[in-house]
């Protein structure tokens, strides 16, 4: 496999590398203490075109390869977590959109997304179901020209601020997707605060009362919500999500390696105790393997190939893992300056938690792979 | 379309293993299947057939057998 980066995709790298340092870092962890992205930030990323990175150019993208957008997210979520998830959501509905969407969605909606005029958001998970999508609650009431809408969403990644949204629930007993704007009537939604990581996320939860939106807001048809709409959105956010853990533990590997240079204990430099290297040392092989499945997954998305789905979730597996336990050594590194709020690797390690919940449990990837593996292995003996 | 169909059977074979499958076999009204089979399914007749599955083309029938998929590609052709 050649994992060599083209000219212009190191190129992209060097400035998203140069936008994170210069935009994203100063600010990350006032985005963390405040749980919010300010307004002109989220200008700046649609600016960057970050908001319709995979979009093609007729709707205003940036057409970005799998690899180039993986590298993207990896230096977003060097900087931060929550604007990397800014991006993936608007990216996860985007480009579920231009896939499964009808023609008047994709030219009503965008370039919109694409430009940051609107923002986009995904409504799956609900108070009671969160990994067993099948069971949703939320119905979709269908009366011919209009879709009406009953129940409850929760822990919606920027539902306090979307435009629209991408949500999920059952017509006629099918899962089906509808989408929804901000002002349709019955609409409400209720601000989440307090999370453990990845604060400037702006939760919401989202309450739907006899909403009312056209029947042409039906995204598929009934029956094909989650496969395959929800599922197109889920895979697209694991990847960037595998990404992103890689840029948690480049951002945790580099702190400790400045940290473990300056910092003397009993009349050496950190650096040089046995112990510290034995962690730089298991940080520096597994974030390079971690990398090593992204740069295969998204090479096989590029591709179409059919296994790119599984194989997105083994790096999305791995990398979360890997990154909550580089965060978490890098806060033992660092000591009690490692715990401080000021700290960012204490914050990438509370960031790095979720990213082993979100788009997938760890332990729904661990069943899905192990059956990957059965297949894909049987023949072997 | 006889070989397409080996094609598709290839395909599913790996999917759905110890099973005596027929070119009109429903394999998503026998729980053969699973939600991720369905994405890889659709990912594989569009790369190997060079066909793009769109939305007005989310009716089940249409991937249900052997048969009605081979049937599909040919109308996409």
């Amino acid at each position: 496999m050649n994992i060599q980066l083209s000219e212009q995709q190191k190129k992209d790298q060097y400035a998203f590398r140069e936008f994170v340092n210069n935009e994203i870092i100063p600010n990350a962890g006032r985005h963390d203490s405040e749980e919010r992205l300010p307004e002109e930030l989220i200008v700046k990323l649609a600016g960057q075109g970050c908001s319709g990175a995979l979009l093609p150019e007729k709707y205003g993208g940036r057409a970005m390869d799998y690899i180039t957008y993986g590298l993207l997210n990896e230096e977003l979520g060097r900087g931060c977590a929550s604007v990397r998830g800014f991006m993936m959501m608007q990216n996860m509905v985007a480009l579920t959109l231009l896939k499964w969407g009808t023609e008047e969605q994709k030219e009503r909606w965008l370039g919109k997304i694409a430009s940051g005029e609107a923002i986009a958001a995904f409504a799956l998970t609900e108070p009671e179901t969160g990994s067993d999508a099948m069971h949703i609650e939320t119905s979709f009431a269908d009366n011919g020209s209009t879709i009406i809408i009953n129940g409850h969403k929760k822990w919606i990644t920027l539902g306090q601020i979307a435009d629209l949204f991408l949500v999920f629930g059952k017509m006629r007993g099918k899962l089906s997707a509808v989408l929804v704007e901000k002002g349709a009537p019955g609409f409400k939604r209720t601000p989440m605060a307090g999370l453990l990581g990845v604060r400037a996320s702006m939760l919401a939860e989202l309450h739907f009362e006899n909403c009312t939106v056209p029947q042409e807001n039906l995204v598929g048809r009934p029956g094909f919500g989650f496969v395959p709409v929800g599922i197109t959105a889920l895979n697209l956010g694991r990847y960037s999500i595998a990404w992103g853990c890689v840029g948690i533990g480049q951002a945790c590997l580099d702190a400790c390696i400045e940290h473990t240079s300056t910092r003397k204990q009993f009349g050496d430099y950190l650096k040089n105790h046995q112990l510290i290297q034995e962690m730089i040392a298991n940080m520096t092989v597994n974030l390079k393997a971690g990398r090593l499945l992204c740069y295969q997954a998204g090479r096989m998305q590029e591709e179409g190939d059919q296994n790119a789905i599984m194989e997105i979730m083994v790096a999305k597996y791995y990398t979360s893992k890997m990154a909550f336990s580089i965060a978490n050594d890098a806060v033992q590194i660092h000591g009690a300056t490692g715990c401080s709020s000021n700290s960012a690797v204490q914050r990438h390690l509370r960031d790095a938690k979720i990213m082993e919940i979100i788009e997938g449990t760890s332990q729904i990837h661990q069943i899905k792979i192990a059956d990957y593996a059965y297949r894909e292995y049987a023949d072997r003996f | 379309m006889i070989e397409n169909k080996a094609m598709i059977r290839t395909f599913l074979s790996r999917y759905i293993r110890n099973y005596d499958l027929k070119d009109d076999t429903d394999i998503f009204g026998g729980g053969l299947v699973n939600s991720l089979f369905a994405m890889q399914l659709i990912a594989f007749l569009e790369k190997e057939f060079a066909i793009t599955i769109e939305n007005r083309d989310l009716k089940l029938d249409n991937f249900r057998t052997v048969n009605a998929m081979a049937a599909f590609i040919e109308t996409k052709a």
